[in-house]
């Protein structure tokens, strides 16, 4: 084992660590904190269903963003769906091909589209990067870290890209390493430079996750406004503390 | 008309650039000590300013209300800055205070959330560069930009609309209102008005006998125009119905003919009804000040009303935000509604009344007596985006309008992206309707106002109604300002009562019609 393998198995397992941990305890938060109050954002679905149908929509179509803004939806959104392409390219590298569902990730498809949103996923960076600098109203409200973000993941894309085109890494041993780290029986890194900074890249970016603006992703279906059925009328909704409040003083009885 | 600098108007709506500190100067009077005194809230050593040790107990309240409230815990770590709000708030619209951007009104408590309450903003905030994260001290100069911008904020929820997380401002603004009172900060106008109705029974400090008296002015005026004896009641045991309206519906115009419109309705449909004096107020400015239990007391007068006088159901006049409380609220804080009859909706809207009255055709309508108006409908933020009316998501939008419809001929709407759930609030709600926020209140109705105007010139509207005392208040003064006159918003149910022919409404109506006009 070479020092700098032993290094980023550490690294990685640190990210794990601090990603999922992280991530578990920010919707574990999420979950206790009650809701003491209905606040759905109306016109509001008036089922369960209708709710799941709503986030759904939310979180495929960004269909709130839609209607706000064209130029962020369209650059957001298909910055978005390059990243799930991309993470469904990368699955091979990290499941074994005795999966069941191997030939769903090893095929051309999936692996040629992976390849497409590398590109797309820049082009959908440069205009959320563009638009920060550019409209007046989005460099306001901008810290350094909003670019800087915008930035690294640019850096991941375009790493990722030289890999693929400019500089190949021996990607069987990479694999040997990523499954190591599964088994618990750490395996050699491959030291092409350019691989190093993407994989640098994204252990800092799954490191910050839990502690940055990255929350939307799990905190989109905790919001209040949209989780919410519209029923307030029908079913009496009442938080922990508030009940403690009526008990005190016996009003409502 | 005092002086103010009016936006211009335009034929599209114009999205301003931004101009640091325009509305930096703007602030509404801070609550007294007596005012703070009597909401249970601190006072520093003067009127304005902070008590002792405001800066520990701002962080205090603020980790409490995050333990308490999801939905500001949520908001405050999901927002990526997307700018998707920048340029749907009405206020930022009319004055061009990037402050007043949802996502940067929100930022001046978030950035508070990121220095003391995240590891990142912690981390930078040793390093002396919090900015780096979006993080920021917390010092009184921060917390008076607060209190300046929070109350900037009209708790519409436009922003929410378009927010890819669901990012509601009102819910931050509320959260920090109600920090700011438990430091010294309390707002004058909401703080002065919440005990009166708990003295009074409503927030104009209308007392029992003068509101008899004015109910019994109404009937008399409802005679002299018919011919018809329509009641009022007050204070009637046995009813079935108790009205909770806002109190600007016993004196202030139009309001008042809109109150006259729900008696007529009552009385065509034969029910039993009555306002009760301890609970004669509808408006609940607990929600203003992001209070819940103040909220909760306010609510719980009618409960204890509707027990007292022992009614079997409850219908909320027009008022945008108390049917907010009043359709998400009532329930949780002052249900269970068990002893009422659980075959209406609890509580019930009067236009929901309206409507099954209208759809169950006991109605005489006129619709020619609305002839000399061509209308449009003003959605009430309240109950566009916070509550709704009748049976099907949406169709607080539909409801009203088919209202107006069925008594009135001539209706057009106004542009799409200004109304339904994108309606653009009036400029007076959330706790603002007060004469020291005057400038901002004229500057926030531009949207409105500008899309009411290209719809007066476009489809010759002459008159808008509204459901909403504080839209109607707010719209009286502002339409001056704008060109148009104060005449020019109605109520709903000034519509409806004019249309409506009571049954022996007769000639001897119309005589004393001709009476009034050679008098």
């Amino acid at each position: 084992m070479t020092v700098l393998s032993i290094i980023y198995v550490v690294l990685f397992y640190v990210a794990i660590i601090v990603l999922f941990g992280g991530i578990a305890n920010k919707v574990m938060l999420y979950k206790r904190v009650p809701a003491p109050l209905k606040i759905p954002v109306t016109p509001a679905p008036i089922t369960r269903g209708g709710v799941v149908y709503r986030l759904f929509y939310e979180v495929v179509f960004f269909n709130s963003l839609f209607r706000a803004s064209k130029w962020t939806w369209i650059f957001g959104w298909i910055f978005h769906v390059s990243l799930l392409l991309a993470f469904f390219r990368h699955l091979r590298y990290v499941i074994s091909p005795d999966v069941f569902f191997w030939p769903l990730v090893n095929n051309q498809i999936v692996q040629s589209f992976g390849h497409y949103a590398g590109f797309t996923m820049l082009l959908g960076l440069a205009g959320l990067l563009a638009r920060r600098f550019l409209v007046d109203r989005v460099r306001y409200i901008s810290s350094a870290s909003d670019y800087l973000m915008l930035i690294l993941i640019m850096g991941i894309a375009t790493s990722g890209l030289m890999i693929v085109y400019v500089a190949h890494t021996d990607i069987i041993q990479l694999k040997a390493f990523i499954m190591g780290l599964f088994l618990a029986d750490p395996q050699n890194l491959p030291s092409d430079p350019i691989l190093l900074v993407h994989l640098t890249m994204v252990l800092f970016l799954a490191v910050i996750f839990p502690i940055s603006k990255l929350l939307h992703a799990p905190g989109l279906f905790f919001a209040p406004t949209r989780n919410q059925v519209d029923n307030p009328r029908e079913k009496r909704h009442l938080s922990a503390w508030g009940a403690e409040i009526e008990k005190k003083d016996g009003r409502n009885a | 008309m005092a002086d103010y600098e009016i936006p211009e108007t335009h034929e599209f709506p114009i999205i301003p650039s931004i101009m640091e500190g325009a509305m930096a100067h703007s602030a509404p009077f801070v609550a007294s000590e007596e005012f703070q005194t009597a909401m249970g809230f601190p006072s520093g050593a003067e009127t304005g300013q902070l008590i002792d040790g405001w800066k520990e107990k701002f962080l205090e309240l603020l980790e409490e209300k995050l333990g308490k409230y999801r939905s500001l815990q949520v908001f405050m770590d999901t927002c990526v800055k997307c700018g998707a709000c920048t340029d749907k708030c009405h206020y930022f619209i009319g004055t061009a205070d990037p402050k007043n951007m949802p996502v940067a009104r929100q930022d001046l408590i978030r950035k508070i959330y990121r220095r003391y309450f995240t590891f990142a903003g912690k981390f930078f905030g040793k390093l002396g560069i919090p900015g780096f994260v979006g993080a920021a001290e917390l010092t009184e100069e921060a917390v008076r930009e607060m209190y300046s911008y929070y109350h900037q904020c009209s708790e519409c929820r436009r922003c929410a609309v378009f927010c890819p997380f669901g990012i509601d401002t009102a819910e931050v603004t509320m959260a920090a209102r109600d920090i700011l009172s438990m430091i010294g900060m309390g707002q004058k106008y909401s703080n002065q008005i919440i005990p009166k109705i708990h003295k009074i029974g409503n927030n104009l400090g209308l007392p029992e006998a003068a509101l008899a008296d004015t109910l019994e002015g109404l009937e008399e005026e409802i005679e002299d125009e018919t011919g018809v004896k329509v009641r009022l009641p007050l204070d009637e045991k046995g009813a079935d119905i108790l009205l909770v309206t806002p109190s600007a519906d016993f004196f202030a115009e139009p309001h008042v003919d809109g109150l006259m419109g729900y008696a007529k309705v009552f009385h065509a449909a034969g029910v039993s009804w009555t306002i009760s004096s301890l609970a004669s107020e509808a408006a609940n400015f607990g929600l203003f000040i992001g209070n819940y239990e103040a909220m909760r007391n306010i609510s719980l007068r009618i409960r204890d009303e509707a027990k007292r006088l022992g009614v079997k159901r409850i219908i909320f006049g027009e008022c945008g935000h108390a049917w907010r409380v009043a359709y998400n609220h009532l329930n949780t804080l002052a249900g269970p509604w068990d002893f009422l009859d659980q075959n209406y909706p609890i509580p019930q809207h009067i236009l929901e009344f309206t409507k099954d009255c209208l759809d169950r055709d006991i109605l005489n309508i006129d619709k020619s007596e609305n002839d000399h108006m061509t209308l449009t409908f003003h959605d009430s933020c309240n109950i566009a985006r916070a509550s709704r009316i009748g049976e099907e998501p949406g169709s607080q939008f539909t409801t009203p309008r088919e209202v107006i419809k069925a008594v009135c001929n001539n209706f057009h709407d106004m542009p799409i992206e200004t109304i339904h759930d994108q309606t653009f609030c009036c400029g007076g709600g959330g706790g603002l309707l007060t004469d020291d926020l005057m400038e901002l209140r004229i500057k926030g109705a531009l949207p409105r106002m500008e899309a009411l105007k290209n719809t007066v010139a476009e489809k010759g509207v002459t008159h808008m109604a509204a459901i909403c005392a504080i839209c109607k208040s707010q719209f009286t003064k502002v339409l001056p300002y704008y060109g148009m006159t104060m005449d020019q918003i109605v109520s709903v149910h000034q519509l409806v009562s004019s249309a409506i022919i009571l049954e022996g409404q007769g000639e001897e109506a119309e005589e004393s019609d001709d009476a009034e006009e050679s008098a």
